[in-house]
């Protein structure tokens, strides 16, 4: 009997390590806590362009974590996509005329939207649209820009 | 002639044991039901399959950690991109790695144990003495250590890959002074919870069905000598790391696979 209940204790120990192993790769190494982000309020932005946005990429605002895009969508009239960001309650003091815009982690890293205040004095709230948006920069179209420039200059 | 002939026996014997194989593991899963009634039994067998694999996963698991942290450092830092040693020890562990070499580990450590002891058994007539108790050693016998290794599988790929994140993290950081909160973070950003970690616990799920059933069948199947139980436990290795490797490349296909 006495052996019986401790291989009992012992195999509980071993659910529970294997449970709290699951638990930290959740917790920890994924993105799960992610989606427990506090509830916060939602904002839509249309952009020209989002490159390689994806749902859930970062929001900042000076740098600093401020919410995640929940959905991308597509402007069937005007062609343009329509970005909803969800960001934290705890920033609610946004002005109205704050601007996003689409940049780049590094040359090649992820892309995110970066927030700048304006100078109004109303907040934006639940439901709001972001006016002023500045579309992501394609790599591209930088150099063929460039390219052109290049050889018009050439030229004279 | 004669090859021909060695060839269709072969071919014939494949495929009969292919099918007792089968219905074999139809005879487990009917039993199932009855050994949720005694679950003791399965108590029992987690012990002896699960909590005694536990070392050797946790070791191995820690340096396969602190390998991939070494040798992702090397190769990343040359893109100066040391920060991601976070994503890649992550996802090779979560996806692959802590899967694949556990139900391995898993197949050698506790596998063999199970050929072994069943083909022992069965030899000794233990199994037959049973039956003639009115005792269905399937159910008795056969179908906890079922259970168990199906519950014991997932739980220890997940020990692998926490150990093993900890492992590259402590070679990571410790050792090779990557930035800690980068380390973590470029993790948190790029393993996701269902495309990365339930796929790897389905993974591990499939192998540890896989490994209990083939070491269960190898010793039941076993020809009564010490050398055909000496040479059941060789198979249940072999057979297992083959249908292991095989069947990842399957589900890594149907997983991350674009095709």
């Amino acid at each position: 009997m006495r052996q019986k209940k401790s291989t009992e204790i012992t195999v509980g120990l071993f659910v529970a390590l294997g449970i709290v192993a699951l638990v930290f790769l959740v917790m920890k190494v994924s993105n799960l806590s992610a989606f427990n982000d506090e509830v916060g309020y939602v904002v839509t932005a249309e952009f020209e362009n989002i490159g390689g946005l994806k749902t859930r990429s970062p929001v900042t605002l000076a740098g600093v974590r401020v919410g995640r895009v929940e959905s991308i969508n597509l402007d069937p009239d005007t062609y343009d996509a329509i970005v909803t960001l969800n960001l934290y309650s705890s920033f609610d003091t946004l002005p109205t005329d704050t601007a996003a815009s689409i940049y780049t982690a590094g040359l090649l890293g992820e892309q995110y939207i970066a927030l700048e205040v304006g100078a109004e004095e109303e907040f934006l709230k639940d439901g709001d649209v972001i006016e002023l948006t500045q579309p992501a920069l394609v790599l591209e179209q930088v150099i063929g820009q460039f390219l052109f420039s290049k050889a018009e200059g050439g030229g004279k | 002639m004669g090859m021909i002939q060695q060839l269709g026996q072969w071919a014939i014997g494949t495929v009969e044991r292919l099918g007792r194989g089968h219905l074999f593991l139809f005879e487990i899963l009917m039993g199932i039901p009855s050994t949720l009634f005694r679950f003791s039994l399965v108590i029992q067998q987690l012990y002896s399959v699960g909590v005694l694999s536990i070392m050797i996963t946790l070791v191995s698991g820690l340096f396969v950690g602190m390998v991939l942290g070494l040798q992702g450092y090397n190769t990343l830092v040359d893109f100066g991109a040391e920060e991601s040693l976070g994503v890649m020890v992550s996802l090779s562990l979560v996806r692959e790695l802590g899967p694949v070499v556990s139900a391995l580990l898993f197949a050698g450590r506790a596998g063999s144990a199970l050929t072994a002891e069943i083909g022992l058994m069965k030899s000794t007539e233990q199994l037959s003495g049973m039956e003639m108790m009115a005792v269905d050693p399937i159910r008795r016998v056969i179908a906890p250590r079922f259970v168990a290794g199906v519950i014991s599988m997932p739980l220890l790929a997940a020990m692998f890959s926490a150990v093993g994140i900890l492992g590259g993290y402590l070679v990571g950081y410790g050792l090779l002074g990557v930035d800690d909160g980068a380390f973590w973070s470029q993790m948190q950003t790029k393993t996701d919870f269902y495309d990365d970690i339930m796929n790897g616990v389905i993974k591990s799920i499939v192998f540890g069905f896989v490994v209990t059933w083939i070491a269960l069948f190898e010793g039941h199947d076993a020809i009564p000598t010490s050398e055909g139980v000496g040479r059941a436990t060789t198979r249940t290795v072999v057979h297992s790391a083959f249908a292991i490797l095989g069947l990842d490349f399957i589900l890594t296909a149907l997983m991350f696979g674009e095709v």
